[in-house]
Formats: structure tokens, C-alpha cells, sequence
């Protein structure tokens, strides 16, 4: 397929992607999801392979529906920084988990049903020093 | 000075232009500006992302989302989602060539997608907040799955006006071949949209 785009006045000529062929991967990619999702594997292979998905149907919309793959580098680097600050907020919210995690206890579902709440229905549980 | 000169010049200049800021300067400014505002977009999206996962691993207590939320009616979100998405990249190349009618047809498919999706949420949620007793006031789970999925809800809405806007222009020819770039830029959007919910939907419904 070739598609021309007038960018600055300048008649330029590039191949545009086959938008059917993504959305048959996006399809696929969904369906295999879903599959994951329903055949009880053990949590983290179940987990790891889920993000994994995501982030290959994400990258496909980013590059050929967005057009990251045909623009210029520019553009990509917009596109990355959020990404990469993303992951260092994660990593800076890793000691709080590790010290979340040592202190094991109970948080029980108070209510399911709002009707039934009480004057404070959310209050913390006791907090325990670890 | 000649045309040809003054034509000449003006190119030489651009040319100047271009090599002071070879890798800056993309075919439309309005690509960059949307581009910019996507990435902090996306830093609230993910940072609220980050908050939920932060929020779920250091909860051992946490429920099932398979519990309370149904997977079946969010599978189908997500492939109309996938479908608006390509309906909208067809009216982007419809417009490039000038074919109209193919235009407004794919667009008026886009606002259909979008409008769908949102009477399925609203359905969920009609269902989540009734049925299931849940509720933004309940726990950490009721609180950040309303606020990551409406918050993402609002921003459907908003693509939905956006697209219309740009669907009435083109069935009163204020919008036309010319001005192609404005569903480009939009369609920037309406993707950025859909590459959001693909992380929602992974990270709030399927783990």
C-alpha cells in the first residue's frame, strides 16, 4: 500500500502497514490472553506472560496504528520517556513494598455491600511494628 | 530579485532550517504537540497503574478481581476498541486520498466504537455498583478500579466529542483533503486510548 502525505509543503511518499494484518495480531494476541487467563497456570508464569502480551499489543498500536515505526526518531523519544519514568517509579516504590510485606497482618474485605457500613467503615486495622 | 531567485532563496532557506534541527523538526507540529501531552498522559496512567500494583502487592488480603469483575463483557470492549482503532486509521487514509463518503463512513464507525464501548462500561458499572455491592467508598480495590477505569472512561468520552467534531466537520466540508493532518492528530489520540485499556484491562481485570 502506498500512501502519499503532505508534510511541509513536501509531497512525501512512504508504504503505510497493512492495518488488517495488526488488528488480526491484536486479535490473536487478545484471544491468547484470554487463554492465559482461563488455564490456571501457577501465578507468576501466569502474570509474567499476561504483561508480556499487553506490552506486545501495546508496542503494535504505538508503532503501526500511531506510526512510531514511520516517523522520526524525535517522536520515539517523546514516546520512550514516559515509559522509563514509569519504571524508575516503580522501582522507587519497591521499599516501601518490601517493608509492606514484612508486616503480615490481616486486612479482611470489611463489607461487600455499602448498604451495610458503619459509621467508619474503612478504618484500619492496628497497625503492627515489625 | 527574480522569482526564480526569490524562490531559489527561500528554499535555501528552509534547507538551512532543516539542517539546524534535523531530528526536531517532524512533519507537523501539531503531531509534536499532541505527542507531548500523550506522555504526560501517560505518566498519570502510569503512575496510577504503578499506585494500584504498589497498593495490591503489599495487600496479601486482596481479592480475586475474578470475583467481582466479569471477563466476558471487557473482552469485547477491548475488540471494539481494536475495531475503533482501525476503523479510525482507515478514515485517516480515506482522507489522504480525498475520498470523502469512505471518510465520514469510517469516522462515523470510530464515534460508534467509542459510544459503544462506553454504554458497555456503563452497563458494568451499573452492574459492579448494584449487584455486586461495590463501590468507590468500600476498599482499595473498589476505590482504584473506579478511578483507573473511569478516569480512562472520561478519556473515551473525550475521544468521542473529538471525533465528532471532526465527523461533522467533514459532513459539512469544513474538513477536507487539505486539513487530513487534523485526523491524524486525532487519531493519535484515539489510539493512545486504546494502548491504555490493552494495560487496564491486563493489569485490572486479567491478573
Amino acid at each position: 500500500m502506498t500512501t502519499q502525505a503532505a508534510i511541509s509543503g513536501h509531497e512525501v511518499e512512504h508504504s503505510g502497514p497493512n492495518y488488517i494484518a495488526v488488528f488480526i495480531y491484536l486479535s490473536v494476541l487478545t484471544a491468547i490472553e484470554l487463554g492465559v487467563y482461563a488455564m490456571g497456570l501457577p501465578q507468576v508464569a501466569k502474570v509474567g506472560l499476561l504483561i508480556a502480551l499487553a506490552w506486545a499489543k501495546a508496542v503494535l498500536v504505538a508503532m503501526y496504528f500511531m506510526h512510531l515505526a514511520m516517523e522520526k526518531r524525535a517522536l520515539a523519544v517523546i514516546a520512550i520517556i514516559p515509559v522509563i519514568l514509569v519504571t524508575f517509579l516503580c522501582f522507587m516504590l519497591l521499599p516501601d513494598l518490601t517493608t509492606r510485606m514484612w508486616t503480615k497482618f490481616d486486612h479482611p474485605r470489611p463489607v461487600t455491600n455499602p448498604a451495610e457500613m458503619g459509621a467508619n467503615p474503612v478504618a484500619p486495622p492496628p497497625m503492627q511494628t515489625p | 530579485m527574480s522569482e526564480a531567485a526569490a524562490v531559489e532563496t527561500h528554499e535555501h532557506g528552509a534547507m538551512q532550517a532543516d539542517q539546524l534541527e534535523p531530528s526536531l523538526t517532524p512533519g507537523s507540529l501539531g503531531k509534536l504537540g499532541m505527542w507531548s501531552f500523550l506522555a504526560g498522559d501517560a505518566m498519570t496512567f502510569g503512575a496510577a497503574i504503578a499506585a494500584y500494583g504498589a497498593l495490591r502487592i503489599g495487600n496479601p488480603n486482596w481479592p480475586s478481581p475474578a470475583a467481582f469483575l466479569g471477563i466476558t463483557t471487557t473482552a469485547i470492549m477491548t475488540f471494539v476498541l481494536i475495531c475503533s482503532s482501525v476503523t479510525m486509521v482507515e478514515a485517516l487514509g480515506s482522507i489522504q486520498t480525498g475520498r470523502m463518503a469512505r471518510y465520514r463512513n469510517f469516522m462515523a464507525l470510530t464515534v460508534l466504537g467509542g459510544l459503544v464501548f462506553l454504554g458497555m462500561q456503563a452497563f458494568e458499572w451499573h452492574h459492579l455498583l448494584g449487584e455486586k455491592g461495590m463501590s468507590i467508598k468500600v476498599d482499595l480495590f473498589d476505590a482504584t478500579f473506579f478511578i483507573l477505569t473511569g478516569f480512562h472512561g472520561c478519556h473515551v468520552f473525550g475521544g468521542v466529542v473529538y471525533n465528532s467534531v471532526l465527523l461533522i466537520r467533514g459532513m459539512t466540508g469544513k474538513l477536507t483533503q487539505a486539513k487530513a493532518n487534523l485526523v491524524e492528530v486525532a487519531g493519535l489520540y484515539w489510539h493512545f486510548v486504546d494502548l491504555v485499556w490493552i494495560l487496564i484491562f491486563t493489569f485490572i481485570y486479567l491478573i
